[in-house]
Parts: C-alpha cells; sequence; structure tokens
C-alpha cells in the first residue's frame, strides 16, 4: 500500500475515500435513525435519469445529475410527509422509472454508451482533482449545517412531535436533510458508485448504532468505520487486483456480519436480554 | 389567577370519516389541576393533541393563552403517553431532557451551561440524577417515564398536559409521582389523562370526562353517575367501593363471582 501511495491516481483515490467516509458517516447516521434508507436508495437510483437527460441535451453532468437529484428528492420528502402509509409504494416507483427514464435517455443518445458498471460501482481509482474539491466543499457544507442544527436534528430523529412542540421547524429541516442527501449521494456516486454510497450509508451507522451513548458519537465513529472499510477495501483490490468498489464493499459486508455474529456471542455468553448487555456495556465503559 | 387558559368553542375533529368530537365546548382556568377520564377511544389522547397543535381542528377554534395552540406550543410542557418510541436511538437520559431546552428560532442550537444546569436539577428532582448518562435503552420503562417528565419541566411551562404518566409506575410511586404534580400545581396548570380514579380524587382540582363529548365538573368528585356515562358500566362492575373515600379503600377489585 506504501509503495502503491506514490501513484497519484491512489493518492486521489485514498482522499476521496476518505471525504466520502466523512460525508457518509454524517448522513448516514442521519438516514439510519430517521429510517430513510430506502428513500437514500430511490435518490440515487433516480439520479441515473439526471444523468441521462444530462447526456441527451447535452447539459454538463453535474447539473443534470444534481438538479434532477434534487427534484426526485423533494417529491419523496413531500410523498413521504403527505402519504406516510404507501410512501414506500411511491418512493419504489420514482426509483425505478428514474432509472428506466436514464437508460431509455442514454440509448437514444446518439454515438455515446456509458457504462452502467461504472455507475454502479464508480471509479475511485480515476478520481480527478476537481472531483476531490467538490467532495472537500460538501463535506464542509454537511460538517456546518448539520453541526449548527445538531440539537434541532437529534430532536426531530428521536421525536418529531416533540421537537414540534418544542417549536422546531420540523419541515424545513427534514426538506434540509433529504437535500443535503441528494448533494451527498450524486457527489459520491461519482466516485464510488451508487451501490457503495448506500453500502457507505448503511452498514457504517448500523454497526455505529450500537456501541454510541449519543449521535455525535456514532457519526463520529461511523465515519471512522468507514475509513477503515474504504482502506482495507483498496489495499485488497490493489493487493489482489480486484475491482476497488466491490472490494470496498466487500470489506464493509464482512465488517456487518461480523458485527452481528459479536453481538450473538455476547448475548449468548451472558444470557441475558439485549437490553441488559447493553447496560453493561455501557457501565463497563466499552461505549465508544 | 382566575382568568382561563384553555378555551375550546364549538369544536369538530374526525380522523377521515370517523368523528371523534363534535361541537364540543372546554374552558379551563388558570391554576386548575384537571384529570381527563374516559374509555379508550373517547378522543381523551386526541383532544390533548389538538391543544398542543399536532393536529388541526376541522370546526371550532381552539385557544391557549389567547392565542393559537401552534404559536404557544412552546409553552406547553408534554409527556406523551407512548413511551417505546425509538428505545435504540443513541442518546443519554440528560440529552432526551435537554430537548426539552429546544426553542423556536433558537439558532446556534448548542446547549448553554445554564441548560446543563437547568437539566440536571429537573432529572434530580424526578430522582434521575444518577442516571444522566445511562442510554435510554438501558432504563426501565419507568425510569424513562420520570425521564419524559423531566424533559417536560425544563420547558419551564406555564401549562403541562401528561397522558397517562403513571401507567407503569407502581403505587408507591405514583403517590409520589402526583405528590410532585401537585407541588408543581402552584404554579403550573396541569391536565393530566388516567384511569387511576382512586387517585384523582385526593389530588386534582376538577375533572373533564371525555367521550366524544366533553363534560366538565368544576369540583374533584368522580361520582357513579359520570363512570355510567363514561365507561358504560356500573360503578359496582368498576369498583364495589365508595370512590369518594377518602384514606385507603378496602376493596379496589370487582367480586370474582364465578369463585
Amino acid at each position: 500500500m506504501i509503495e502503491a501511495l506514490q501513484f497519484e491516481f491512489m493518492q486521489n483515490a485514498l482522499v476521496a475515500g476518505l471525504l466520502a467516509s466523512v460525508i457518509c458517516g454524517i448522513m448516514g447516521t442521519l438516514v439510519v435513525v430517521n429510517r430513510i434508507v430506502f428513500l437514500s436508495g430511490g435518490i440515487a437510483h433516480a439520479a441515473y435519469g439526471g444523468i441521462g437527460l444530462a447526456f441527451f441535451f447535452g447539459w454538463p453532468y453535474k447539473v443534470g445529475a444534481i438538479g434532477f437529484s434534487l427534484l426526485s428528492a423533494m417529491v419523496m420528502a413531500a410523498v413521504s410527509l403527505k402519504a406516510k402509509h404507501r410512501s414506500d409504494t411511491i418512493i419504489g416507483v420514482i426509483w425505478a422509472v428514474g432509472m428506466a427514464l436514464g437508460i431509455i435517455l442514454l440509448d437514444l443518445t446518439p454515438g455515446y454508451n456509458v457504462d452502467l458498471m461504472s455507475y454502479l460501482f464508480g471509479s475511485i481509482l480515476s478520481v480527478p482533482d476537481s472531483d476531490l474539491w467538490l467532495l472537500l466543499a460538501a463535506s464542509v457544507l454537511i460538517i456546518i449545517t448539520v453541526a449548527y442544527f445538531y440539537n434541532d436534528y437529534l430532536a426531530m430523529s428521536y421525536d418529531e412531535e416533540f421537537a414540534q412542540i418544542r417549536g422546531v421547524s420540523v419541515k424545513f429541516l427534514y426538506f434540509l436533510l433529504i437535500g443535503l442527501l441528494a448533494v451527498s449521494i450524486v457527489m459520491i456516486i461519482q466516485v464510488v458508485g451508487l451501490i457503495l454510497v448506500i453500502a457507505l450509508l448503511t452498514i457504517p451507522p448500523f454497526i455505529a448504532e450500537k456501541y454510541s451513548k449519543s449521535l455525535f458519537k456514532m457519526m463520529v465513529f461511523s465515519s471512522f468505520l468507514s475509513v477503515i472499510f474504504t482502506i482495507t477495501g483498496l489495499w485488497l483490490s490493489y493487493v489482489f487486483n480486484l475491482t476497488s468498489g466491490a472490494s470496498i464493499i466487500m470489506v464493509a459486508g464482512t465488517g456487518f456480519f461480523i458485527s452481528l455474529l459479536v453481538e450473538r456471542l455476547t448475548v449468548f455468553r451472558s444470557d441475558h436480554a439485549a437490553i441488559t448487555i447493553e447496560t453493561e456495556s455501557l457501565d463497563t465503559g466499552q461505549e465508544f | 389567577m382566575n382568568d382561563s387558559i384553555i378555551e375550546l368553542q364549538d369544536l369538530s375533529f374526525a380522523y377521515n370519516a370517523r368523528p371523534v368530537f363534535k361541537d364540543v365546548n372546554l374552558e379551563v382556568k388558570n391554576g386548575d389541576f384537571m384529570a381527563m377520564i374516559g374509555p379508550n377511544g373517547g378522543g381523551k389522547t386526541t383532544l390533548l393533541r389538538l391543544m398542543l397543535g399536532l393536529l388541526s381542528p376541522h370546526k371550532g377554534s381552539i385557544r391557549i393563552f389567547g392565542k393559537l395552540p401552534r404559536e404557544v406550543s412552546h409553552h406547553i410542557g408534554y409527556v406523551p403517553q407512548d413511551l417505546h418510541i425509538n428505545r435504540r436511538f443513541p442518546v443519554s437520559a440528560l440529552d432526551v431532557v435537554l430537548m426539552g431546552r429546544l426553542k423556536p428560532g433558537r439558532g446556534w442550537s448548542w446547549h448553554s451551561r445554564k441548560d446543563r444546569l437547568v437539566a440536571h436539577k429537573a432529572l434530580d428532582k424526578m430522582e434521575m440524577g444518577v442516571y444522566c448518562d445511562r442510554r435510554i435503552g438501558a432504563l426501565s420503562v419507568g425510569q424513562l417515564q420520570r425521564v419524559f417528565v423531566a424533559r417536560a419541566l425544563v420547558t419551564e411551562p406555564q401549562l403541562l398536559f401528561l397522558d397517562e404518566p403513571t401507567a407503569s409506575i407502581d403505587t408507591k410511586g405514583q403517590r409520589e409521582f402526583y405528590r410532585i404534580l401537585k407541588e408543581l400545581n402552584q404554579t403550573i396548570t396541569i391536565i393530566v389523562v388516567s384511569h387511576d380514579l382512586m387517585i384523582l380524587s385526593s389530588y386534582v382540582k376538577s375533572v373533564a370526562c371525555v367521550n366524544r363529548n366533553i363534560h366538565y365538573h368544576g369540583h374533584a368528585e368522580v361520582t357513579g353517575e359520570m363512570i355510567e356515562t363514561m365507561y358504560h358500566c356500573s360503578v359496582e362492575e368498576v369498583c364495589p367501593v365508595e370512590l369518594m373515600a377518602h384514606g385507603l379503600p378496602h376493596r379496589v377489585l370487582r367480586t370474582h363471582e364465578d369463585i
């Protein structure tokens, strides 16, 4: 890995992976505790429609993707607020239609054929400098916004009704969250692909939640786990000459199953309910 | 001290096609300690949610402190009934209480030292001080209920709504709990939803019977007639003893006739 770092593409891959990890750690935590994983998947897939539009009409790629994602994300957010009981169905429809639209528009675009694989798994080994700056800008934007509204987001995620009674503008925060999510997802898709986005958004927070005493610690721990998964995955893909995105996901997936196994074993050994385990791990200071 | 702070006029509300209230009226005076009783599905929680601005009336008006509920909801402390929301959420007891310090348009939202002090005091008052760093998933339901009350107290409310707050607390704890409420009632108007008919008579000042209708009784007397209209059964079925007994009743449960 050390000798690999003399290549510029490897340095860029590493920096892109680190920045994506920070974004995913923060946004993923909010996605997991607000239970909007499915909505995130919808945004990521519908973004393909934006890519298709951009190529068909000859717009700059990012304008199309971000614009279309923001639009579809806002529709999904509105639907999930208005028609809660059927929102997953409608999100599923937007998910599929967005993707189909993208594919058909690319078919109709003369002389151009985007490789679907690079969209699914990204191309972390060919990230240009300009994308790194964009990623950095997105990370800064997300850190500042979430830090500013941290307690509001905490209250909204834990008990939306109480937050509303306290005068927290829950609707505004929800749309802001979805908007930030759409921007993050598009940025990261370009780098690591949509499957890795979903994996990094969900797996690290899922593991971190069990060992974190606060939302903030969960964000930090998730980012840290993402970094570990990304670096390990990159290293494995370099050593064994494998697809980098898929390697990172396999490492994250392995982490996921190990965490489940560890949880099982602890429950098994002490023969207590899961809640008791949590108490004990908190008391002995094992939490992160 | 005698002005009314809650005014409901010709209020109607329905969930989709299922009507809950039709043209109901209610007036609650400042300093009151009101119990809300009634059968499940009678609309007690719905009424609280209407007064908190979480639901909007289809007809009629609600005025709290002379304003719309949504405008003044941050002056209301609320202890919800459902304690099982998000038990696995990564948040400590102290952080839950601190949520009560949020205010509309607060801007930069880090908590001040004063906020923390107030939160610690409220937890101490509810005898939960030692658990302030505990994750909520590690608390018992009774402990969680105390944390929720502490969260309502740090809002420095002028009005306190509690939805079945003692459902998960044992009898001794309940008496202690109502003693604390009575103390709070010296400065705060309180509305409590409860089924504990016994406890009501010795602590509350008035009773509202809510069953698609609201009947307000300006004194804390639970009569057999009230039970009959509310629960569609006679006093003898609910409880075979005098409801207004001061001190300990001799029997609380219905006689088991089949034994």
